[in-house]
């Protein structure tokens, strides 16, 4: 696909050469800044189609659960934003909202998004709100015919908003029909990773700032948020330094994917999870730039305090959980980062508060029983134990008792180390990294240039 | 004895976009051995056989060709049977929740 620049360069509406600084570095605020809007007029914009404030809700039986199994003083306030209000049913139309509303207002006729997830339905959504044609590109259903319930599901949302929906097997050569379809229509790339994407979930950190301060009188101790592509961690980040909590920590939590290939036919649907997992969450945080558009907006490692994981088991368990004690049938992916919340709670203070920055809607093949369903009839093995024993695409093991809910650190130097690796990978011929490309390098690894210089240093004497 | 369908109808077609030797080197060993396949729905341009080759044109606008494997196709995806490992959970943790007296 030669005429690959060209095609993004028409889709976009972005000449993202514009913002080379170095080698590998780019002005990435500039980037940002240069679409011209800042976050009141996101709020604007987001508010004609009913996008956005969404409520805060405190799960006061979940924080008592949590409490019987802490140590006494221990177990924070768990607050939750219920994002499934949003008009397609999760924080994705914050995304949507803004690259429709840009393509709308630059005269493109239709939208084209390359996703299998909630984004799908948002971009649909906001398209037949804007009166723009929508296709959406998935990879639906394995060599055998068998399609994800939950990408099923999202074909049907799709499809009720008036979207095209190109159903594909597996494979990452899905990008190439993408490409194709934006070419042959002359569309609007809808992509994840957009500038528009990111700033569309600024107001989601925003948001959760100002209503836990008004419900809880103190910004949040800890947001953590479901981590795949990055956009969600960059947003949400983004947005709650916007509001002035400089000091709430970011977690990202992903569900543990480990030994299933994200390429692979036969893995496709022994996943239990279509988002919110390692298949995604490792390769963007430590290489953003693998996305359909030239530099990701989306750029998790800035951002991100700490990185964990849980298990797939795991968040089945808190689905359960959320509404069996809270009333809210929501998830279940989504609700990976409440589960990582019922472990973390249980480090903090009483007084002390954690917010999980999203839900998503739920129903017919978007739900644990639809997911457990299909893992039983691929032979996996679904059972009562000990979630440290569950292993993706052989054993799904839901947690007997609350207290087993815990959640695996990810080594973050570990993952800033294969960053740089990349970075230095993606030199250029016989280019160097400059000092500029250094200091690039520290901001996204949210360390400093020495930590950077050591790191290549490192790199260097091992090759 | 195929099946005559009438222009208009909402159909879906099917597709293979990349036999399998012609897909992308770096793929696993058991996506390599099965082509890219693609199915789309829209409304049947003019009438055509079950089967057979057929031009759609899909709520986007686009007309596409491809053959014509399902009339009217439902949405198959559902919930299924309970889960036996998950129906136990809430009375599990509404029990300890009441030994702690926050439920009664």
């Amino acid at each position: 696909m030669a005429q690959r620049p060209e095609i993004m360069r028409a889709s976009i509406g972005i000449d993202y050469s514009r913002y080379a600084t170095g080698a590998i570095a780019f002005d990435y605020e500039r980037l940002l800044d240069d679409t011209g809007y800042d976050i009141g007029a996101v709020r604007e914009i987001q508010s004609r189609t009913a996008v956005g404030n969404t409520p805060l809700i405190e799960l006061k039986n979940i924080t008592q659960l949590i409490r019987t199994v802490s140590s006494p003083g221990y177990g924070a306030r768990i607050f939750v934003k219920d994002e499934a209000a949003n008009p397609s049913g999760s924080f994705k139309d914050r995304r949507a909202s803004l690259s429709v509303h840009e393509a709308k207002r630059r005269g493109y006729r239709g939208v084209v998004a390359a996703t299998s997830g909630n984004y799908g339905a948002a971009v649909a959504s906001q398209a037949a709100k804007a009166g723009l044609q929508c296709i959406v590109v998935q990879e639906a259903f394995d060599s055998k015919g068998i399609a994800q319930p939950e990408i099923a599901e999202k074909t049907r949302a799709c499809e009720a908003y008036g979207a095209e929906v190109i159903r594909l097997s597996v494979g990452p050569e899905l990008f190439y029909v993408f490409l194709l379809t934006l070419k042959q229509t002359g569309y609007f790339n809808a992509s994840l990773y957009s500038p528009y994407s990111i700033l569309g979930i600024e107001t989601l950190g925003y948001e959760l700032a100002y209503q836990t301060q008004q419900l809880a009188g103190r910004f949040p101790d800890v947001v953590i948020a479901t981590h795949a592509g990055g956009g969600n961690v960059t947003g949400t980040a983004r947005g709650l330094r916007k509001a002035g909590a400089t000091e709430s920590q970011v977690i990202a939590a992903s569900v543990d994917l480990t030994g299933l290939h994200m390429a692979s036919d036969h893995d496709f649907n022994r996943k239990s999870f279509t988002t919110g997992h390692t298949g995604f969450a490792m390769p963007f945080t430590t290489w953003p730039d693998r996305a359909d558009v030239p530099r990701n907006a989306a750029r998790a490692l800035r951002y991100m305090g700490r990185f964990v994981t849980v298990t797939q088991g795991e968040v089945f368990y808190i689905t359960q959980l959320l509404a069996e004690l809270e009333g809210l049938q929501r998830g279940p992916a989504g609700n990976t980062s409440l589960a990582a919340a019922f472990a973390i709670a249980q480090e903090l203070g009483e007084e002390q508060i954690v917010v999980v920055q999203e839900t998503e809607y739920t129903g017919a093949g978007k739900h644990p029983i639809a997911q457990l369903n299909l893992a039983k009839q691929m032979g996996i093995e679904v059972t009562r134990g000990d979630p440290r024993n569950n292993r993706p695409g052989v054993k799904i093991v839901i947690p007997e008792n609350p207290a087993q809910l815990h959640v695996t650190e990810v080594n973050l130097n570990q993952v800033r180390h294969s960053y740089i690796q990349h970075a230095i990978k993606a030199l250029p011929g016989e280019q160097i990294l400059s000092e500029t490309d250094i200091e690039f390098l520290a901001v996204e690894t949210r360390t400093n240039n020495n930590y950077v210089e050591n790191v290549i240093h490192e790199i260097h004497r091992k090759s | 004895m195929t099946e005559r369908v009438a222009a208009g109808t909402w159909v879906e077609i099917y597709r293979v976009v990349l036999a399998a030797n012609e897909r992308a080197p770096q793929l696993p060993e058991d996506t390599r051995q099965v082509p890219l396949e693609m199915r789309v729905k829209g409304w049947l341009v003019k009438a055509a056989e079950l089967n057979g080759d057929a031009e759609i044109k899909t709520p986007a606008g686009r007309q596409l060709r491809g053959t014509l494997v399902e009339i009217n196709p439902a949405y198959r995806h559902g919930f299924g049977s309970p889960i036996p490992e998950l129906t136990p959970i809430g009375n599990e943790v509404r029990a300890l929740l009441r030994t702690k007296g926050w439920f009664t």
